[in-house]
């Protein structure tokens, strides 16, 4: 098995070799691979890395490392272990502890207008924080694009076909009859149950970043049964930009003017609606419906990043 | 409410906005946008100072129509407002002083990308600066992890992004353990805001049973920040994150990052331990040590870098040391030095970072002491910059690095323990001395003439010869005047039509004024500490309640 594991690290074994049989592969010379591989192994690691590292095992460095991580972690288990048992009791009545959560759970209803408290937590007394978790997908995004990226820095010159086209191609699973059609009959499914979860993120279990999840999923099982061309058909890489940012801007600017407004003690006349309606819960479902953009949009653009280094087709 | 108690929150809403906005931008675009958002910023933060101070106290913001208990809230005082003005005024000129080297770092098509996280950095800083919540600072840390990553691999070669690699496993490590510390601090107390949190640690704090629970969690959040801002035995990650990086990046990581990391820390201190609680707990003696510890061996490691940015990197892991020995020494005079030496090493450090890459432009393209000789006599502004920043590290009087080390000769006389005052006099004056040896060393190396023939061979085992993803085994790691005449070299940049600007020497970049703003700041923080000073007490004043 190791050597199996070596054989395929160094590049001579090819897991798809067999699976890959019937795509209409471009045919890649194995030497390109292997030199590829093996000069991207030097660029990242360097000659004089690897020789340092060596030399440190060969010192002895990495038996003390070992010890002193033990250590640290057995001490920090202990004292963890110790902390846990010294916390108050689960569901021990405390007036002091209680006070947040009583408010959220008698009062709820009343100042969000949404029947699930969770969403009403997070999009509305605590609206600041979820305003910044969407922020972390987006600085996610523009990071992996940063690092992923298709640029004349990290392509090598003369393959930039190589780059789009062959890659692409290698991959591609869609030509294969099961995955397409249990596709066609999944689809409609999670479309529609994504759709349902994060329009009644305000009602019930769901919300933004659930059911944007199921979306983002609906789109990769679109673009691994019938390809990444026509999911580039569905949506573009402009498209994409455009929603992330768009949706990104309503929220930032929403919720800061209803910080706005009621730090300033103005009244913001946003309706809370009827609760247990789908408008309801005044600026939750709008939001839900923007998060819900985002993080479906980032997902497609995390896997069309992983697949060929741009976040979406032209 | 007046209508100035709205900017704290236009900071943080505008600049996330900024982040999306410079998503789209092209790239110069994005740039001249960051360069006026910024002085934009500074205004609005330096009115937010003026009104605190004119009101003598500080105000919180209720984040949406809940009142305090219930809802999310930031604060301003005068020292937030310091802290943030201070920050905002390094980060313009880090841009504006670096705008050439990222043209020349990096491709064309991701320079709107490095701008939108710079935009995002600021709205994480601002947050972290102003918050009131301990949730809150746990959303933004991770905003601002996510970036400083970000802002590291822009470079795109392999030392930049197994450094990176790096950084981002111990910071997740550090944001993993404060988050620890916060669902601990949740579980015990009930709340998230600072405010109602200190009253219910205080009311705990009595109990001897829950009090080593409450020094377990204080001891936890504070190793999880000093791992993020690279405390002694986690400073090791440092030469590679500040050494590599493009000099934009690493001015903004060295002295913003890291800073900011701390300041959370004492913000934890102060606001929701507070004061007796926190003075009852072992931790800071052992920041104190670990401090002292940070300073010496950091300085022991500058002397015996090679590299000049791995240099001034290691002098950044002592001058951390010195922050946390202040808040080791704790009291209102410890504070106020540790801040006081926050702002100094932040004006200071980012000077550095900005000047080493021209001085190593000059000299052929290498960081290497060897070759960097006579680099300040080629490139005349560079090297007078790099002087003046020099001395003040050392401690030279007229500069901040010497009010900061009187400040904290103060704090330990102050102390009043004879322990502590020979601790820190003995650590002062070692490290000035050390400081002093590498420094000088720089400093006269670069004026020094140059020598005959650079030996070729030596550039090849050289560390900057790990290469980049074009051209492997060219010598990438490194500002090569190579890339100026090879049109499908390193950068690659200038076949575009476009990219005739990242051609060195063509370009239009400002580079005195921002770093005059620098040294000014420097230099006035020397002669000047008295106001600082004082700002800073007025600041603790209204801090802790």
């Amino acid at each position: 098995m190791r050597e199996w594991f070596e054989h395929w690290l160094s590049g001579d074994v090819d897991v798809m070799e067999n699976i890959m049989d019937a795509a209409e592969v471009p045919d890649i010379p194995r030497e390109i691979i292997k030199e590829q591989n093996k000069s991207f192994r030097e660029e990242v690691y360097g000659r004089q890395h690897t020789k340092e590292a060596i030399q440190a095992e060969q010192r002895g460095f990495y038996l003390l490392y070992r010890v002193v991580a033990i250590a640290s972690c057995i001490v920090l288990i202990g004292a963890l272990l110790y902390t846990v048992a010294n916390l108050p009791d689960y569901g021990q009545e405390n007036p002091r502890t209680v006070e947040v959560v009583k408010r959220y759970v008698e009062q709820g209803l009343k100042e969000t207008g949404a029947i699930n408290i969770v969403a009403g937590m997070i999009l509305d007394y605590r609206a600041f924080d979820t305003l910044g978790e969407s922020h972390v997908l987006f600085t996610a995004l523009v990071c992996v694009m940063i690092l992923l990226g298709r640029d004349k820095k990290n392509m090598r010159a003369g393959y930039e076909d190589y780059y789009k086209i062959s890659r692409d191609a290698y991959f591609d699973i869609s030509h294969d009859s099961i995955i397409r059609t249990v596709g066609t009959l999944i689809l409609p499914c999670i479309l529609l149950f994504g759709t349902y979860v994060l329009l009644n993120g305000q009602n019930g279990p769901g919300g933004g970043f659930s059911g944007g999840a199921l979306l983002g999923a609906a789109m990769l099982i679109f673009s691994a049964a019938f390809g990444l061309q026509d999911a580039d058909r569905l949506i573009s890489r402009r498209a994409i930009m455009a929603i992330i940012s768009v949706s990104l801007t309503f929220y930032s600017f929403a919720k800061g003017y209803v910080f706005f407004t009621g730090a300033n003690g103005i009244e913001n006349h946003i309706p809370k609606g009827t609760p247990g309606a789908i408008l309801s819960g005044g600026l939750i479902l709008p939001l839900d419906i923007a998060v819900g953009m985002v993080v479906a949009c980032i997902m497609f653009g995390f896997f069309s990043l992983f697949k060929r280094g741009s976040i979406g087709g032209d | 409410m007046n209508f100035i108690a709205n900017f704290p929150l236009f900071t943080i809403v505008l600049s996330l906005f900024s982040g999306v906005l410079c998503f789209m931008l092209k790239g110069k675009t994005a740039r001249w946008y960051t360069v006026f958002y910024e002085v934009f910023l500074i205004v609005l933060v330096l009115s937010v100072l003026g009104y605190t101070l004119h009101t003598g106290t500080s105000f919180t913001y209720p984040m949406g129509e809940f009142p305090a208990p219930w809802g999310n809230e930031i604060r301003a005082g005068v020292l937030e407002a310091l802290m943030a003005a201070a920050f905002l005024v390094i980060l313009l000129c880090s841009v504006l002083a670096g705008a050439r080297f990222i043209d020349l770092d990096l491709d064309n098509s991701k320079v709107n990308l490095y701008y939108s996280l710079v935009n995002l950095m600021t709205a994480a800083l601002m947050a972290l600066v102003w918050t009131n919540d301990l949730f809150t600072g746990y959303v933004f840390l991770e905003i601002l992890t996510l970036t400083s990553c970000g802002v590291l691999i822009v470079r795109e070669i392999g030392r930049t992004t197994l450094a990176a690699v790096r950084y981002m496993i111990l910071n997740l490590l550090g944001s993993g353990l404060f988050l620890l510390g916060v669902v601990l601090l949740y579980d015990l107390t009930g709340h998230l805001l600072m405010v109602p949190m200190q009253q219910a640690v205080a009311e705990l704090s009595r109990d001897s049973t829950v009090l080593p629970v409450l020094t377990i969690t204080a001891g936890i959040l504070t190793i999880g920040l000093s791992i993020k801002s690279g405390l002694f035995p986690f400073h090791f990650w440092m030469p590679d994150t500040y050494g590599w990086a493009t000099p934009t990046s690493a001015a903004l990581l060295s002295s913003l990052v890291s800073k900011a990391y701390i300041f959370l820390l004492l913000k934890i201190y102060y606001r929701v331990f507070g004061f007796e609680v926190i003075e009852r707990m072992p931790v800071r003696n052992v920041l104190l040590v670990l401090g002292v510890c940070g300073i010496i061996v950091g300085s022991l490691q500058a002397i015996y870098a090679n590299n000049l940015n791995h240099m001034v990197a290691l002098s950044s892991a002592a001058q951390i040391g010195y922050i946390y020995m202040g808040i080791g020494l704790g009291g209102l005079a410890g504070y106020t030095a540790a801040l006081f030496h926050m702002l100094a090493h932040a004006l200071t450090k980012s000077a550095l970072f900005l000047t080493t890459p021209r001085l190593s432009e000059v000299s052929g393209g290498s960081l290497l002491f060897k070759k960097l000789q006579g680099s300040g006599l080629k490139d005349k502004r560079a090297g007078a910059f790099f002087t003046v920043n020099a001395l003040s590290m050392i401690g030279i009087p007229v500069f901040a690095g010497f009010s900061s080390k009187l400040q904290f000769g103060l704090a330990a006389v102050g102390s009043l323990s004879w322990k502590k005052i020979v601790v820190v006099m003995v650590a002062l004056a070692i490290s000035s001395m050390l400081n002093a040896i590498y420094f000088i060393r720089t400093t006269v190396r670069i004026y020094a003439l140059p020598e005959e023939e650079p030996d070729d061979r030596q550039q090849a085992v050289a560390p900057e010869s790990a290469g980049n993803g074009g051209k492997p085994g060219k010598n990438s790691g490194v500002y090569s005047a190579a890339a100026e005449e090879d049109p499908a070299g390193n950068g690659a940049a200038q076949e575009d039509p476009a990219g005739v600007e990242s051609v060195p020497g063509k370009v239009r970049d400002m580079y005195v004024v921002p770093m005059l703003v620098l040294t000014g700041g420097n230099v006035f923080l020397g002669l000047f500490s008295w106001v600082i000073v004082e700002l800073i007490h007025t600041g603790l004043g209204m801090f802790g309640v």
